[in-house]
């Protein structure tokens, strides 16, 4: 059926009309080409929100002490809600809390917490995070030497400490450095561990050491100002019930009103993960959509020139059939004609998009909302098959058109 | 005295059955409407012919007459109402469009008023056309099409395209082409309708000289020279037949 010969007769039906043929080729190509070029830009929009998410573990839930918006067993508003020891100690016992860590802020605020750090003359101010050793699970700090923080240097306060890469290559000029000792303000702590981090730089530019350790050095009493914990595999409505189990604990203990909004201010990073990927999800149909609306308008208008096409040649298609053309061959001839046009076309526009993305993502850096857009194989397959399905849609109303033409009537015409 | 008895048709293929039978088409009865607005059209009424094989034969008739209707009715380009119309001994009717187009291809050649060239192809491209439709190679087709071009005398206008020939030129250009499929009949609607008498006559001494290598040939005509040309005439007054001559 796709002889050369037939071959022969649709590229010279094509090249008897080259601007015609090139118009209907455009309109394809502007279609796929917009196809891609949006699905691209929605994957870009999503690898960079993904991005901002790998950072932590996204199914995670982090509570900080508040402040009392609503009087509660006869106590006042405005108090300040902070939590201690036994209130990680009572979290640990709910069942459904994975990995579980307190952050002790040293200067009483998340932000701000930077502490002199200094080896012989080099000194700096570092974010120092005292934590507890499930914390690596929670940032996915990567140790690359060494080991991270442990239970045993928990209870026994060691002044031990796992350090960025970037914090060793400041203070030593390398990252050889376990067994090192270094100076957080004044007090001296050994280096045990070296870690990296698949979040941005400034995840690196730290030091983590025991929160029990931090709460002894920097006057801390019991106090752990914020709690984080994973909870495996739960689902979004599941980790919203153990949310509510554990703000229910922490009312009880720290007295405050279970409903009270402002006490425990509480982060819920799965519902917010959910809730983003549901955002892109819509917002890449909604993309993928414009898309195909783009691809369609170049369907309708390879469909309408092709049509223009075969009412013009009218009396050659009854000349063809009077001469013992059968409907098969003028049929296939017709959809040879839109499948060729429309994937030499599709390609172009194809190789074009992603020609654009290649060059947008090496124009604009990755950022939290837009990192690395790209067509991926399954979007290029995809494309592939829209592609032939669209030239044989476009085809296949001029092609019954033709189908349908009697050999008297259409030789007659202009006579 | 035309008629060369005996003579064999193409031993091969669904033709071979049209040899065995003396008359090549056999007309019972055709009848045909057209269904014009909310009028119907008697075109044809009670339509029978005979056409014996290698005959030359003229259908006369004023305009209106139902002659192209006829002929298009022969050539299987229009379908008929009532009636039976034998080609060979296969009864034409109900025919799909695709065995419509294979026996077109295989039986009939058709020369036209208008030559019906394609316009964008050479004369030898037209000339080939039919054995495209044959699947025929490209290389054996213009080779035959360019004996058939010889044989109608315009081999070297073999790479011109029908504008740039004479209107006598163009429908010898269609006489090859009708003649390249080796059809068992031509079938002429008025094919000097468009050309200067000369030409005309030339055209008839071409379909005279294709009649007498033992072909089949039916021209419709309204001119009583072209007629006088041919052995028999039959006559259409209102898609009747009158007396035959
Ligand atoms: N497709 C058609 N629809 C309606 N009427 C037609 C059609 N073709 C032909 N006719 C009518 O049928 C009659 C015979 O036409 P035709 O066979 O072309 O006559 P002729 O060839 O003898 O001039 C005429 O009245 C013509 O108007
Ligand atoms: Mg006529």
């Amino acid at each position: 059926m796709f002889s050369a010969d037939r071959w022969y007769e649709v590229l010279s039906t094509l090249g008897r009309n080259p601007l015609r043929s090139i118009l209907t080729a455009l309109a394809i190509a502007w279609g796929i080409f917009m196809l891609v070029l949006l699905l691209g830009m929605g994957r870009g929009l999503r690898n960079g929100t993904e991005k901002a998410f790998a950072d932590d573990a996204a199914n995670s839930v982090w509570i900080f002490g508040g402040s009392t918006s609503q009087p509660h067993a006869g106590l006042p508003v405005n108090r300040r809600i902070v939590f201690d020891n036994g209130a990680y100690d009572a979290l640990r016992g709910v069942d459904g809390v994975d990995k579980l860590t307190g952050r002790f802020f040293a200067r009483g605020a998340m932000w701000g917490n930077e502490l002199q750090t200094r080896v012989g003359a080099k000194v700096s101010s570092f974010d120092v995070r005292s934590v507890h050793p499930d914390h690596q699970h929670l940032e996915k700090t990567i140790v690359v030497a060494g080991r991270f923080l442990n239970d045993r240097d928990l209870a026994e306060k060691r002044k031990v400490t796992v350090i960025g890469e970037p914090v060793a290559e400041f203070l030593w000029g390398h990252t050889d450095v376990i067994g090192q000792t270094l100076a957080i303000s004044g007090v001296s702590f050994t280096v045990v561990g070296v870690f990296t981090d698949e979040g941005d730089a400034g995840e690196l530019r730290k030091l983590y050491i025991p929160i029990t350790t931090a709460q002894l050095a920097f006057n801390g009493a019991d106090r752990v100002n914020m709690l984080m914990f994973t909870v495996g595999d739960k689902g979004v409505g599941e980790t919203a019930a153990l949310v509510e189990e554990v703000k229910a604990l922490l009312a009880e203990r720290e007295r405050f009103h279970p409903a009270d909004p402002q006490a425990a201010r509480i982060r819920n990073n799965l519902e917010q993960y959910a809730t983003f990927q549901e955002i892109f999800w819509i917002l890449e149909l909604i993309i993928g959509g414009l898309g195909a609306l783009a691809l369609v308008a170049g369907i309708v208008g390879v469909s309408n020139i092709m049509i223009v096409a075969v009412n013009e040649r009218t009396r050659e298609i009854g000349v063809r059939k009077a001469l013992g053309a059968t409907p098969t061959t003028i049929v296939g001839t017709i959809l040879q004609e839109s499948l060729f046009l429309t994937t030499v076309a599709g390609y172009l526009g194809l190789v074009a998009g992603v020609a654009l993305l290649e060059v947008v993502s090496s124009l604009v850096p990755a950022s939290e909302y837009f990192a690395n857009p790209q067509v991926d194989l399954q979007v290029a397959l995809i494309a592939n098959g829209v592609l032939i399905a669209a030239g044989a849609v476009a085809g296949f109303f001029p092609a019954l058109t033709a189908a349908r033409l009697s050999p008297v009537v259409a030789m007659r015409e202009g006579a | 005295m035309w008629r060369q008895d005996g003579r064999l048709y193409g031993g091969s293929g669904p033709g071979s059955a049209l040899g065995l039978a003396r008359s090549v088409l056999r007309l019972n009865a055709i009848n045909k409407y057209y269904q014009v607005g909310s009028h119907r059209l008697h075109v044809l009424r009670d339509v029978d012919a005979e056409i014996e094989d290698g005959e030359l034969v003229s259908i006369m008739g004023a305009s209106g007459s139902g002659k192209s209707t006829l002929l298009n009715i022969l050539g299987i380009l229009d379908r008929y109402d009532g009636g039976e119309y034998w080609l060979g001994d296969t009864l034409v009717r109900d025919l799909s469009e695709t065995q419509a187009a294979r026996y077109r291809n295989r039986f009939i050649g058709f020369v036209f008023q208008s030559f019906n060239l394609l316009p964008f192809k050479t004369a030898l491209e037209n000339v080939a056309l039919p054995l495209y439709y044959q699947g025929v190679s490209r290389r054996a087709r213009n080779r035959t099409a360019m004996q058939y071009l010889e044989r109608v005398g315009l081999a070297e206008w073999a790479e011109h395209r029908p504008n740039e020939l004479s209107g006598g030129q163009k429908q010898r250009v269609a006489i090859a082409r009708a003649l390249i499929g080796k059809p068992k009949i031509i079938l002429a609607d008025e094919p000097t309708g468009a050309l200067d008498s000369a030409t005309s006559l030339q055209i008839m001494d071409l379909l005279g000289e294709i009649h007498a290598s033992g072909m089949t040939v039916i021209v419709v005509t309204h001119e009583a020279e072209i007629a006088a040309r041919t052995q028999r005439v039959i006559r259409l007054r209102d898609g009747k037949i009158e007396a035959a001559a």
